[in-house]
């Protein structure tokens, strides 16, 4: 468009490691000015666009927390490039995904926060979202509760609560719908960042998508923007997504932060049955594969280690495979109808479930779930035939009329 | 009232101001709205309680709970109105005779015929029929032909043969209140039955004969089998306690032949206090997921549930697999033992996981027996201690087999929440009083209506589109598992939270499905009648002639295309619904827009609102009406709440 250009300042992982060769900033914005606005953000992650909200011009970018410091260092590219993605007169939103006391604490080992007064058209807003050990404790809580083999209700229960698993769920939706209507109600450019850029502002950024942009809610879409969001944006799949559940030897870099962003999609598809064009095995898959897989596709922390492994020539891609017909139809929701909309999930308790297909898999009982889900493809198929069929006769059957009105004339 | 304010429990910014009217049967509340004038109608036996709270600057608040779990927030601008008002509806809420209740007043404008119709609907003998029985070893008794053996149980009851009217009616003086062993489900391939009971007075060593020999009969009954079980529901130490009142358990030293098993489900107190415990936490503001577990763990809702299914999984295996009969009792047998009993039944037999069958069940097991509908669901004033949601329990049990079992119901969730909304409703005369005698003696028959007629006349509306007669989940017995299945057992928010829409999923796959399944057989339709035409035309295409009739044919049958096209389309509208998300963005004239148009949309989905239309026929679906009307109102998610304050901070 005309506010935004690709640059190739990041070409031999030079400026940011963990950022792709490639990647789209303001068009007033020069690479001389990116390389020291690399320096100003933690990690070299300087800020570039996530999304682009076609609706009304908004954009979504992302980047990690800045280098101010203890004593408030400033850089005045960094308020530039950030400053260009506003329209005149507008404002625009910092989400940060700290609290406000985290952040403070970081200003200590150097990192930091966007300062009101330097940055006098941007309101910041904390959203806190967990991470790393917290998230992977409670996820180890949590496949415990479900393999827990008692018969006491109230046991599940309060052991479900103590994972705080859902409260995790429910923070992060929460903080992507607040993305969200920052940019399709408020009219506002959104920069998302919390310290290192590669996790929880991912998760936000990626879920926005969903809520904002009817074409994530596709396969294909989705795929891209798992490859977006994910693979190019430097997501340490490696680190995170080692030893899953089981691990009793302390991962340090072990973190669910894939599947939760995975098990949100999924609330949002349970509230949206007929808005995705995946289903849940599609969903359940991509999570299988973030962990183990045949494929090279989510091997290494970054593009840049993929490309010193030369996985891409020596690994198949996992889209490649999946993108075959014969994978594609297990993957396809029968219920798809397009939504162009915006859906806006809500984030209640009562609405937020346990996503039974991941985590009660092997327990519960999934034969009679199967036979619905077969009986709603066959009550949609059937349908589907009937049309064709209808459609065809009444073809032939106006072929035939007309042929034979000329006849009688 | 002029100037009330309805207010919405998830925002206070949500009010809406309007007319508060109190008529005999409803109160209704207009809004001011210039267009839409949305109503809201409640039917004054549904009030649970009425709170009135302390007056504030802008106004007096007056909280109405319903018992189908609504809850209306208004705000009456005068102290002495809003007292007028708390007051009038105590009493309106509160009536003293069956007579003051609105199945007398309600009118659906049927005639005579029709409405005796409705009540022939279901037919008790014609179940039993149905089941088998009478047979060589079952035979209907008429000991209780004017009910003077036992006066809450039906005049026509099934009884092994060989128990002669003597030891019907000595073990009769052995039980609680009369309540004998009877048949409640016969199971054709095996012979098993699962008979219904209260306890026994037996006391701390009391026996009697004629009991001993009533059950030697039951088990007798079932040449198959040398025992029976004889299942009692309550707590041991409940059971236990009883026995210093003269009450108590079977000793099986004293029973020949017999396995005594306890189960325990708790009492109606102690269910009654859960429900109420459960509801807080439904009603709390912007609670937290911890907030939300830790209350529904606390209620103890899902373990009372999950007590019943287990009842009824040993019940219904006892009888598939084993083959043996069983005898089911509680304290006075119509209520733990009413639960048990039609959910085991709805495990065995396929038939009453249909729509007419779930009528016929509820009939049989509930009604017939003596529930006592009037004393747990607070039709007439009566004493508080008495009310307790026996059957809410029961019908949040079917609808935890309907999760599990997707394929194995006629009939899907809304058609549950409309019963429990009649069973409080009072408008049909099915669940009025407590038992047999008192129905037939205020001839409820002639005077009110049947809700199954009701029901079954839109029937198309509870139909759950998975459901298959040949399936394989449709035959037989269901086998729910057993082995550690909490996770089975899951908060309803679909009946508890029911009329804040904007909690449930936005687009419903049950609708979809019906739409899609209503297309196609109208495809089906039209494809025939094209074969047909084209055949006609094929063979007059020698004869080349009445080309006047076809043409008007074809403009008949463009105007059933253009009919099925818009239904086709009838999906993508609940898309619409999405708009409807909170947002509390300051471009609120848009959202406004956004949310008239979700209120169209909802009243041609929803059935609890498309009611509008019925106006003229009486004003049935009126009472269920929702007050969020467009019930996306709500959806203002509390977290959003937070967020907010954030923003504004911020």
């Amino acid at each position: 468009t005309n506010e935004w250009r690709l640059s190739c300042v990041n070409k031999e992982f030079s400026v940011c490691p963990s950022y792709p060769p490639v990647v789209i900033v303001p068009k007033s914005i020069d690479d001389e000015a990116l390389r020291k606005v690399a320096l100003f953000r933690h990690g070299g992650r300087f800020p570039v666009l996530s999304y682009y909200h076609k609706k009304n011009g908004m954009a979504m970018m992302r980047s990690s927390q800045p280098l101010t410091g203890t004593n408030g260092r400033r850089c005045k590219e960094d308020e530039k490039l950030i400053n260009a993605t506003l329209c005149s007169g507008r404002r625009g939103f910092v989400i940060d995904t700290r609290p406000l006391t985290v952040a403070q604490q970081a200003r200590a080992k150097g990192g930091g926060f966007e300062q009101e007064v330097h940055y006098p058209q941007w309101r910041r807003i904390h959203k806190y979202i967990e991470r790393f050990h917290i998230l992977q404790e409670s996820f180890i809580k949590l496949v415990e509760a479900c393999n827990d083999q008692s018969h006491n209700m109230d046991r599940w229960l309060s052991k479900l609560e103590a994972s705080n698993w859902l409260t995790h769920i429910k923070e992060l939706l929460t903080a992507a719908c607040l993305a969200a209507q920052c940019i399709d109600r408020e009219g506002a450019s959104v920069l998302v960042h919390g310290s290192e850029g590669t996790d929880s502002t991912l998760q936000v950024t990626s879920l926005a998508q969903i809520i904002l942009d009817p074409r994530c809610r596709t396969i294909h879409g989705f795929e891209a923007l798992v490859v977006r969001e994910w693979l190019q944006a430097g997501h340490p799949f490696q680190q995170r997504c080692a030893q899953s559940a089981y691990s009793n030897s302390k991962q340090k870099w072990e973190a669910p932060v894939f599947l939760l962003f995975l098990e949100c999609v999924w609330q949002i598809h349970r509230q949206f049955p007929c808005s995705f064009e995946f289903n849940e095995q599609f969903l359940i898959m991509l999570f299988e594969h973030a962990y183990a897989s045949q494929f090279g596709t989510f091997l290494g922390n970054n593009e840049n280690e993929r490309a010193k492994l030369k996985l891409p020539q020596k690994t198949m891609s996992l889209w490649s495979w999946v993108n075959r017909p014969e994978e594609l139809s297990r993957f396809q929701n029968p219920l798809y109808e397009a939504n162009s909309l915006v859906i806006w999930p809500s984030v209640a308790p009562q609405s937020l479930q346990l996503w039974e297909g991941v985590f009660l898999r092997w327990n519960r009982p999934s034969k009679f779930l199967e036979e619905a889900e077969e009986e709603r493809i066959n009550i949609i198929k059937y349908n589907k035939e009937l049309q064709a069929r209808v459609n065809m006769l009444r073809r032939q059957l106006a072929e035939m009329e007309t042929g034979e009105e000329v006849q009688e004339e | 009232v002029e100037n009330v304010r309805l207010l919405d429990r998830l925002s206070s910014r949500r009010a809406v101001v309007g007319t508060l009217y109190l008529t005999a049967t409803h109160v209704i509340f207009v809004e001011n709205g210039s267009d839409t004038r949305k109503e809201t109608w409640v039917l004054h036996s549904q009030i649970s309680s009425i709170e009135k709270q302390a007056t504030t600057a802008t106004g007096c608040p007056l909280l109405i709970r319903c018992k189908n779990f609504q809850v209306i927030h208004l705000v009456i601008p005068q102290e002495r109105d809003c007292h007028d008002v708390y007051i009038s509806l105590i009493r309106l809420a509160r009536p003293v005779k069956y007579e003051e209740l609105y199945c007398f007043s309600f009118n659906p404008k049927l005639d005579k015929e029709e409405r005796e119709q409705g009540w022939k609907l279901v037919d008790l003998n014609e179940e039993y029929n149905r089941m088998g029985v009478p047979n060589n070893y079952w035979q209907i008794s008429d000991v209780n032909r004017d009910y003077g053996v036992c006066d809450s149980y039906p005049t026509e009851v099934y009884v092994p043969k060989s128990a002669t009217a003597h030891i019907i009616v000595g073990s009769s003086k052995f039980r609680s209140r009369r309540r004998f062993p009877a048949l409640s489900y016969y199971c054709k391939g095996n012979n098993a039955s699962i008979c219904r009971s209260s306890q026994p007075l037996s006391g701390f060593s009391a026996r009697c004969l004629e009991d001993e020999q009533m059950l030697q009969a039951i088990r007798k009954a079932n040449p198959g089998s040398d025992f029976i079980y004889v299942v009692d529901t309550r707590p041991k130490l409940n059971a236990m306690a009883n026995r210093a009142a003269g009450k108590g358990y079977e000793n099986e030293d004293n029973y020949s032949n017999i396995k005594f098993q306890f189960i325990g489900i708790e009492n109606i107190h102690v269910m009654r206090n859960s429900l109420q415990k459960m509801l807080e936490v439904c009603e709390l503001k912007s609670p937290s997921m911890s907030d939300f577990l830790w209350g529904l763990e606390n209620s103890g809702w899902l373990k009372h549930i999950k007590a019943i299914m287990d009842a009824g999984i040993f019940i219904a295996k006892a009888v598939a697999e084993e083959g043996v009969s069983v005898l089911v009792h509680c304290s006075d047998g119509w209520d733990r033992t009413a639960q048990v009993c039609s959910v085991a039944s709805l495990l065995l037999d396929p038939y009453y996981r249909t729509m007419k069958g779930f009528m016929v069940l509820i009939e049989k097991d509930w009604v017939s027996f003596g529930h006592k509908f009037n004393h747990r669901y607070g039709n007439l004033d009566g004493d508080p201690k008495e009310i307790s949601p026996v059957i809410d329990q029961f019908i949040d049990c079917v609808w935890q087999l309907m999760e599990q079992f997707p394929c194995a119901f006629e009939f899907n969730e809304r058609f549950l929440i409309h019963i429990q909304h009649h069973i409080y409703s009072c408008q049909f005369g099915n669940f009025l009083c407590n038992s047999q005698k008192e129905r037939r003696e205020l001839k409820i028959k002639e005077r009110t209506y049947s809700l199954w007629a009701h029901l079954w006349k839109n029937r198309a509306d509870y139909l759950n589109p998975l459901y298959r007669s040949d399936h394989s989940q449709t035959q037989g017995t269901l086998h729910p598992q057993i082995a550690p299945c909490n996770f089975l057992y899951k908060f309803w928010s679909g009946m508890y939270n029911r009329f804040e829409k904007g909690l449930h999923p936005r687009q419903s796959v049950t609708d979809y499905l019906m739409a899609v399944k209503e297309e196609t057989q109208q495809l089906e339709e039209e494809l025939e009648v094209l074969q047909e035409r084209l055949a006609n035309l094929q063979k007059s295409k020698s004869g080349n002639n009445k080309v006047k009739s076809k043409q008007q044919d074809r403009s008949k049958q463009f105007g059933l295309y253009t009919s099925n096209n818009s239904l086709a389309n009838t999906p993508q509208e609940y898309s619409n619904d999405l708009k409807s998300f909170p947002s509390r963005s300051p471009s609120q004239g848009d959202e406004d827009s956004a949310l008239i148009l979700t209120q169209d949309n909802l009243k041609s989905s929803d059935p609890d609102l498309s009611a509008n239309s019925d106006q003229e026929s009486g004003v049935e679906d009126l009472s269920c009406r929702s007050p969020s009307g467009g019930g996306c109102l709500p959806s203002e998610d509390s977290g959003k709440d937070s967020d907010e304050a954030v923003f504004l901070a911020g």
